[in-house]
């Protein structure tokens, strides 16, 4: 174990001092174009929000299955199956057929290539079930069919926060999906998460809809409040305009009235819709609703063609003008999020952290590097060159990986400081041991050094488990830990099997016939 | 200079020390059953604030009063570290205002000015607090077993079992003394346990290897003269590592700030009692399972078969 040849040791320090550049990166101005990797600090060390948002499917789930009402109605027409009492219940869409339509339908529903039923390859599934109850057949979004909805709901609403976020300009925020129900927002930097929070709740569902002219709810029309006062009005059911047709949208200044405006523009089958709108509504109000709260309803005065308008009122200020601007421009949500979880850490706290993540660090180090002198002399030295260079080691391949630092991530830095010597220290004790039954040192260290090799391998592997398992259940700073810690494990092994073996190997045979004292 | 003379009997202090052993398992379970663990927002759920006041004279009470004032429900404020910082907890969350922390900072302003600030906000909602408290139950289950397994796989079944009950003693005592204590439980805590899992393994792991070897060397010692002979070898390394683990979790605790006090401490309690049951707990309990020259030996010939 003890001999090394030239080019083996050759090699051993070239990769030593290749990783070292990455660990010193860390160390230089942003603007040296050699190694531009750095280690990422984590939200709880350089300040920032964590938000995790989950989506509420619910309302998406009512929305489609009212379509498909509409659509399976038009289907049972076409293929001449007589039904009665059509109606979408309880996530279900109810229909009473007799015996013959009834295999009718099952047949239909069954066939893979029809576009009643769409059938997934992949989950070799339907996209709706039915049951049937006597003269009742029921229809339902199978389990891959809410899956195929969950899926393309996340997706939209993924664009949606990473349209909102980008258009706010935060600093490098991180946006991922998380299964197909959560999004999972990080920000960096960011001190009060509260206007992000703000715009984040917004489903931001704009319409246009004329106030209706009956006195009475009914079913065409719904009763709405207005934003900021408890006052309502009778809305039409029927859309005229809804966000999807707007391609602009911007704060302003009304220089007559002085007031803040939002000014918008529509593509042209918006502008044209709106047009004819307008025209045909000369006198009545039209009721600018966003989710389901009215922003104003201003009396039409003119048609407007042009396809550009405004919204005014609603108790507008710069700010909220701007804001809404950017939801219409981003577009609008398909369903509610909600925020599960928030985790805001501010600047100072996190330079906090890092300044006593430092101390600690520096602090426990020296105290293993003098224990080590103290303990094993000339062989403590090497062990603790042996640490520093694991050191080197960690933080470069962090680098490399532009892995994150968070505080635990910290403390596993020095948790392997404080651990890293115990290789060297079984090995040293093991040496102690044969060095009283062997005469030949050589033959002595390399004994000690194999003798020891299980226990050193069985320990490390048990600690490397441990990091596993953290790596893949936890979440945010525990990952950080188990991230440093495993790393950490890893340039242990090597720098006490290459590094600090071949000093050892050296010392040794150039002593041989010396006293070693250990 | 520490030189260690490793002639000590561990076998006279066996017994004394497993009834030690069993007396804190069993106070510690109590605890655990009866008292329960002291949740932090983690797994609780609810909110948590560090506020930093820059005005000396603010007081803790005032600070309380204000709070209480705002119906938030049952309010925990204490010092943090600094006489400045101070750590909030509440349960109660608004669900329909998302701004519920602002307003918070806008009451806050009113009752005792605002020479202050928020240094970290964190608010978990009740079904993210109860999957990372199942994900970190799994967590230690998973290790546990996998544990147990690759001792299963490396040396014999008795081995095995003898390492983790080693670990499931290490991992209740540690619980124990948190909730006896009254010390708050976060994720941290679970990262501390998942890796006192691994680290007292390490201890009994370069025993058991030990072990293994002397057993295989001497084959008409008895198991106990075989564990105690394994012991002593073996003691100086353990004790040195210990140390050295124990400098650097004491310079965190110190030094470290108070977030990862809660996590060092934790670390701490694990390397005293993993070094403690790797010596005491796992080696008696191969004594009790009638470990000998054959359950190596009859490994050995299994392998060479194979």
């Amino acid at each position: 174990m003890l001999y090394f040849t030239k080019f083996k040791v050759l090699t051993i320090y070239i990769f030593i001092i290749c990783i070292s550049f990455f660990t010193l990166s860390n160390f230089l101005s942003d603007d040296n174009k050699l190694i531009n990797k750095k280690i990422n600090l984590g939200l709880d060390l350089q300040g920032g929000s964590y938000l995790l948002l989950e989506i509420d499917n619910t309302p998406i789930i009512l929305q489609k299955l009212q379509i498909k009402l509409t659509s399976l109605k038009n289907d049972l027409i076409k293929n001449d199956i007589k039904f009665k009492n059509i109606k979408a219940i309880d996530n279900k869409i109810l229909f009473d057929v007799d015996e013959v339509h009834k295999n009718k339908f099952i047949k239909i529903f069954e066939d893979k290539n029809s576009t009643i039923n769409n059938y997934f390859d992949k989950y070799k599934a339907f996209e709706f079930e039915y049951e049937i109850i006597n003269e009742t057949i029921s229809v339902f979004y199978s389990k891959y069919g809410i899956i195929e909805l969950k899926n393309s709901s996340i997706d939209q609403a993924l664009e949606i926060v990473r349209r909102r976020i980008d258009e706010l300009g935060t600093n490098e925020p991180n946006i991922l999906k998380r299964g197909n129900e959560r999004i999972l927002v990080e920000l960096p930097g960011l001190n009060d998460p509260s206007r992000i929070k703000n715009l984040l709740g917004k489903t931001a569902n704009l319409t246009f809809r004329f106030i209706s002219q009956q006195n009475e709810e009914n079913f065409g029309s719904e009763k709405l409040k207005f934003e900021n006062s408890e006052e309502e009005a009778l809305v039409s059911k029927r859309i005229i305009l809804s966000g999807d047709n707007l391609i602009d949208a911007q704060p302003r200044m009304d220089s007559q009235t002085n007031q803040t405006i939002v000014s918008f523009s529509l593509d042209r089958l918006g502008a044209k819709r709106f047009g004819k709108a307008t025209t045909e509504g000369v006198g009545r109000r039209l009721a600018i609703v966003l989710d389901n709260k009215i922003i104003s309803a201003p009396i039409i005065k003119d048609a407007i063609v042009s396809g550009n308008g405004q919204i005014t009122g609603g108790g507008l200020d710069f700010q909220s003008a701007t804001d809404l601007a950017l939801l219409l421009r981003s577009g609008a949500l398909p369903a509610p999020l909600n925020i599960i979880e928030e985790r805001t850490v501010g600047p100072d706290l996190g330079q906090d952290s890092i300044n006593s993540g430092i101390i600690s660090l520096i602090i426990g180090f020296s105290l293993v590097i003098i224990f080590m002198i103290i303990r094993y002399k000339i062989f403590g030295l090497i062990a603790n060159a042996a640490l520093i260079v694991n050191l080197f080691l960690l933080v470069g391949i962090l680098t490399i990986f532009e892995a994150t630092l968070t505080l635990p991530g910290i403390a596993g830095i020095i948790l392997t400081v404080g651990m890293a010597v115990d290789a060297n220290v079984l090995i040293y004790e093991r040496i102690k041991e044969e060095l009283k039954i062997e005469n030949n040192k050589i033959i002595a260290f390399d004994d000690g050094y194999k003798k020891s090799r299980t226990a050193i391998l069985d320990a490390n592997i048990t600690t490397l488990i441990s990091a596993f398992i953290l790596f893949f259940m936890g979440s945010g700073p525990v990952k950080g830990f188990s991230i440093t810690l495993g790393v950490g494990i890893l340039t242990t092994l090597f720098s006490v099997y290459f590094l600090a073996r071949q000093l050892t190997s050296f010392y040794v045979y150039k002593n041989k016939d010396n006293h070693i004292s250990l | 200079m520490i030189e260690l003379k490793p002639e000590i009997n561990f076998n006279k202090h066996f017994k004394i020390f497993n009834i030690i052993s069993i007396v804190l398992i069993i106070l510690s379970v109590f605890f655990l059953l009866f008292k329960g663990l002291n949740y932090g927002v983690d797994f609780k759920g609810g909110t948590l604030i560090e506020l930093r006041v820059q005005d000396q004279t603010i007081n803790i009470s005032s600070i309380r009063q204000s709070f209480k004032n705002m119906n938030l429900g049952d309010v925990n404020v204490k010092k943090f570290g600094n006489k400045t910082d101070f750590l909030i907890k509440f349960e109660k969350k608004d669900k329909k205002n998302i701004n519920f922390i602002n307003d918070i900072k806008n009451k806050l302003v009113l009752d005792i000015g605002n020479s202050f600030s928020f240094r970290r906000v964190e608010n978990v909602g009740p079904k993210v607090s109860s999957e990372l408290l199942k994900s970190g139950v799994i967590a230690i289950l998973m290790s546990l077993s996998a544990m147990m397994i690759y001792i299963w796989l490396r040396f014999e079944w008795q081995f095995s079992l003898g390492a983790i009950f080693a670990l499931i003693h290490d991992v209740i005592i540690t619980l124990g003394f948190f909730s006896i204590l009254n010390l708050e439980i976060n994720l941290s805590i679970v990262a501390a346990v998942l890796t006192i899992v691994g680290y007292s393994m390490n201890d009994t792991v370069v025993i058991f290897d030990r072990v293994r070897e002397n057993l295989k060397k001497y084959s008409n010692k008895k198991i106990n003269e075989i564990t105690n002979l394994s012991i002593n070898e073996t003691l100086s390394r353990t004790i040195i590592t210990s140390f050295t683990t124990l400098l650097a979790l004491v310079s965190i605790f110190i030094f470290g700030g108070e977030i990862l006090k809660g996590f060092s401490f934790a670390m701490i309690l694990g390397v005293i009692f993993g070094t403690y049951s790797s010596i005491y707990i796992a080696n008696p309990i191969l004594e009790y399972l009638n470990v000998s020259h054959r359950t190596i030996v009859k490994e050995e010939k299994n392998e060479n078969f194979n």
